[in-house]
């Protein structure tokens, strides 16, 4: 499960970490011990042509030292603005609303102006992004973008980082290092690419990677490659990382925590595990049901989920799942439902197992609102009731 | 057959039927050595199909899998006679495409369909759903037929003929255009429907709706399909048989479940161990390396680079398809005979294994490494 490691800090961060600390020593609790990361109530709104788009919307959660915790929704999801919001690469401005707060190791990033978040990116967090050529610079031999950083940070000599550039290269799997420092991006393939922006991500040992869909765009070998080589890095090095996809099948095996966004929040967080083994969020269950199983028989009829994720502009009110929801009820139409400890459940839940449904998926309630919308056809939001939808 | 289907014909009968003629003998689309090459400046070749022979029968799903640029859509648009093939033959329903006048491919045009993976921009942006839709039926001079047919169709993919009357491809997702490419697609009653990536520019919970859509759209229709696809799980539950395809080659043909349980082919089973799965750990064993540049693809055997069991011969001797068990064809010296995946491995005929395939071991340290051009362009 989760890797508590509690590396010492390096002297820069504790040192970054105190003079933080001690500027808002007033108003910031200490995190809990091994909590590196702490989100908490995060809204990203942009304002458009067209009108507001709600992107994140109060999202909290925590990441512990050398944990990795998987955000997975579909495309629109309010992922990479998130990760962005976290990396501080968006922050409020006329056109752009930001509130709640981040920290890192008790530094309030939120708070910290771009001087500040300059002394963090890189050294104590790191970010890969699904295409590696927008984070490479296509004119700059490789060797050259890894220095960079490495200079940058620790005020190497130009002899030592070169060596340390080819031995980040040969650490991330690329074959014949000595002769990739001297080549350009596009004289590399994807997955080669995306070897190259993880090694300058590692360059300087960060303590948190986030990952923002890092094999979306590579071949399933490639791929399985790559997540290897991250979990492989991460546990040896005892990072934590945020490991942002679209794809449920990708984090089943690679994460300790899952958090599933769906319209700009949150709406169920769990140990992987339990996730998986009892997911509460009818939404959860749906995305899980919509994946081809690799085993079994073929020609399997799969689980539909009617329509399609909402436009942010105006979401749904009430649960931004109602419209496609199989089981929702009139409630489900005018109020949203507040995320929830699992553990209050008849039965028990998990602690650590957070959803956001008034009618969760295996108790007596759901049961009875998936019968009644089976019998009247439809669902209280008026969308047809299939027996592709509910599953048995 | 289905090009006499009745539209309104119920479901169930036109399924039997196609469940009868889905005999091994009844072929509907034959390929013999088919080469397709694209020049790539400076005198140089693209080897994107190089001799690819391949039987697809009536009524079957044959799922076409491989990793981005080994081929798929080349061979999708060479059975399209898009363009013309460099060599070899496509056989539609008996008949060699390339024997027959640019006027006769024609004509059989509205038998073979296509669809694409990015609906929103294989569909006129101007024009009308229903006009998108009916279109094929006025080229093909059957415009009268346009009332009656275009709202059946539409119908059966699921779209209400009344609410998309006015609308234009910009107005929906992608989802819903892929409904329509699917709608544009059966209008002319196609014997066969070759899909390249239908599903994959779309989330999880639509493309779910989209592979149910093909498979009713398949029985009501009475349908071959040639599904190509990137995404393993997809092409798993579609197809009744699958051709896995390496840098322009197949290298292996069988069975869907038989296939995926237990590859005979080395790359199958890299490529199947590398599926990430809602089942929980990967399975079995874990590859390095990449595909290297059908500009100048290794001799003999093109996976030999990246194949923990290559020897000598596969640099020398391209290895061909050959049936190792009933229906399990595969082009490979030294094939996996009867282990399923995840087991450790070794070659079923002589030949000394120079590694086992196991996790974290690769391509880097067999004997063919060395060989060749190709083999030093290529990751290892
Ligand atoms: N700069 C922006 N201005 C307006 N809307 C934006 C901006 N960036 C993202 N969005 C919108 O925010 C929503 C969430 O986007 P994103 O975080 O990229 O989703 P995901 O990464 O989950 O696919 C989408 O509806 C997107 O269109
Ligand atoms: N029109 C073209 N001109 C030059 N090269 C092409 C052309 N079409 C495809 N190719 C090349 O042929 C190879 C196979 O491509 P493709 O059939 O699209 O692969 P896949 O569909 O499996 O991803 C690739 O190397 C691709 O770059
Ligand atoms: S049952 Fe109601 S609250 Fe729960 S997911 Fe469905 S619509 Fe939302
Ligand atoms: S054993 Fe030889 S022929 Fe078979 S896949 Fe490996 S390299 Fe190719
Ligand atoms: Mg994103
Ligand atoms: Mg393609």
């Amino acid at each position: 499960m989760t890797r508590p490691t509690d590396t010492a800090p390096t002297t820069v961060a504790a040192e970054a970490a105190g003079r933080h600390r001690a500027a808002n020593a007033a108003g910031d609790a200490r995190p809990a011990k091994g909590d590196l990361l702490t989100v908490d109530d995060v809204h990203v709104r942009f304002h458009t042509r067209n009108g507001v788009v709600h992107a994140v919307e109060g999202v909290s959660l925590t990441l512990r030292e050398g944990e990795v915790l998987a955000v997975v929704g579909e495309s629109g999801s309010g992922k990479t603005v998130f990760t962005r919001r976290v990396m501080g690469l968006i922050s409020g401005s006329r056109e752009t609303d930001v509130e709640g707060t981040v920290t890192f190791d008790g530094i309030t990033l939120s708070d910290l102006d771009a001087k500040g978040l300059a002394g963090v990116w890189g050294k104590e967090i790191a970010l890969v992004l699904q295409d590696p050529m927008t984070s490479l610079n296509p004119v700059k031999r490789i060797g050259a973008q890894i220095t960079e950083t490495l200079v940058l940070h620790h005020k190497l000599s130009k002899q030592d980082a070169n060596a340390r550039a080819v031995e980040l290269l040969r650490s991330v799997g690329l074959s014949e290092p000595e002769r990739r420092v001297r080549q350009y991006p596009h004289e590399l393939s994807g997955g080669m690419r995306q070897r190259v922006t993880i090694a300058i991500a590692l360059s300087c040992s960060p303590r948190l990677l986030l990952a923002d869909e890092p094999t979306t765009a590579l071949d399933v070998t490639v791929q399985a490659q790559i997540l290897d080589l991250l979990g492989d890095l991460q546990s040896r090095l005892g990072m934590a990382m945020l490991l942002v996809t679209h794809d449920l099948r990708v984090v089943r095996s690679r994460s300790d925590r899952i958090a599933v966004m769906y319209a700009g929040r949150i709406v169920e967080t769990a140990p992987t595990k339990d996730l998986f083994d009892a997911p509460r969020m009818p939404y959860t269950e749906a995305l899980m049901n919509a994946v081809p199983p690799i085993t079994g028989p073929n020609h399997v009829r799969l689980a539909v989920i009617p329509g399609r994720p909402p436009n942010l502009l105006s979401p749904p009110s009430g649960c931004r799942f109602s419209p496609r929801c199989p089981y929702a009820q009139d409630r489900c139409l005018t109020e949203e439902p507040p995320l929830r400890p699992a553990s209050e459940l008849p039965g028990g839940g998990i602690e650590g197992h957070s959803y956001r449904c008034w009618y969760p998926v295996g108790t007596p309630e759901n049961a009875e609102a998936r019968r009644r919308n089976v019998e009247r056809g439809e669902t209280a939001a008026g969308t047809p009731v299939t027996g592709e939808m509910v599953p048995a | 057959m289905s090009s006499t289907t009745d539209m309104s014909t119920d479901t169930g009968s036109v399924l039997e039927k196609t469940r009868d003629d889905r005999s091994a003998d009844d072929v509907v689309l034959r390929l013999e050595d088919l080469v397709v090459e694209f020049p790539a400046g400076a005198g140089q070749v693209v080897h994107a199909v190089s001799g690819i022979n391949l039987e697809v029968r009536r009524g079957e799903t044959l799922g076409l899998v491989g990793e981005s640029g080994c081929g798929k859509s080349t061979t999708g648009r060479a059975i399209m006679q898009l363009p013309r093939p460099t060599g070899g033959s496509v056989h539609f329903d008996g008949r060699d495409l390339a024997a027959l006048s640019p006027e006769e491919v024609r004509k059989l045009r509205p038998k073979l369909q296509m669809i694409f993976q990015d609906p929103i921009s294989s569909l006129n942006p101007r024009r009308r759903i229903p006009d998108i839709v009916g279109d094929p039926l006025v080229v093909w001079g059957r415009g009268a037929d346009k009332d009656k047919v275009v709202p059946d169709v539409l119908r059966a993919v699921g779209l209400d003929p009344d609410q998309v009357a006015d609308r234009r491809p910009h107005q929906f997702s992608g989802g819903q255009c892929q409904r329509v490419s699917i709608a544009r697609a059966l209008v002319l009653e196609p014997e066969v429907l070759i899909c390249d990536e239908p599903v994959s520019a779309l989330d999880v919970s639509v493309q779910a709706q989209i592979l149910n859509l093909l498979e009713d759209m398949k029985a009501r229709y009475g349908l071959t399909l040639v599904f190509i696809a990137h995404d393993l799980g997809v092409v798993r539950n579609i197809s009744d048989r699958v051709a896995v395809m390496y840098l322009g080659r197949i290298c292996e043909l069988g069975p869907t479940e038989a296939l995926f349980d237990a590859p005979v082919h080395p790359y199958t089973r890299l490529l199947v161990s590398s599926i990430p799965s809602m089942e929980g750990a990967q399975r079995g064993e874990v590859g390095t390396g990449e595909m290297p540049s059908p500009v100048s693809p290794p001799s003999g055997c093109r996976f030999r680079t990246r194949c923990p069991l290559a020897t000598d011969r596969c640099a020398d001797e391209v290895p061909q398809m050959r049936e190792v068990a009933p229906g399990r064809f595969t082009a490979c010296h030294h094939p996996v005979l009867d282990t399923a995946v995840g087991e450790p491995i070794a070659p079923a005929v002589t030949a000394v294994p120079t590694t086992p395939l196991t996790a974290s071991n690769g391509a880097g340290s067999n004997g063919a490494g060395s060989n060749g051009a190709a083999s030093s362009r290529t990751e290892s």
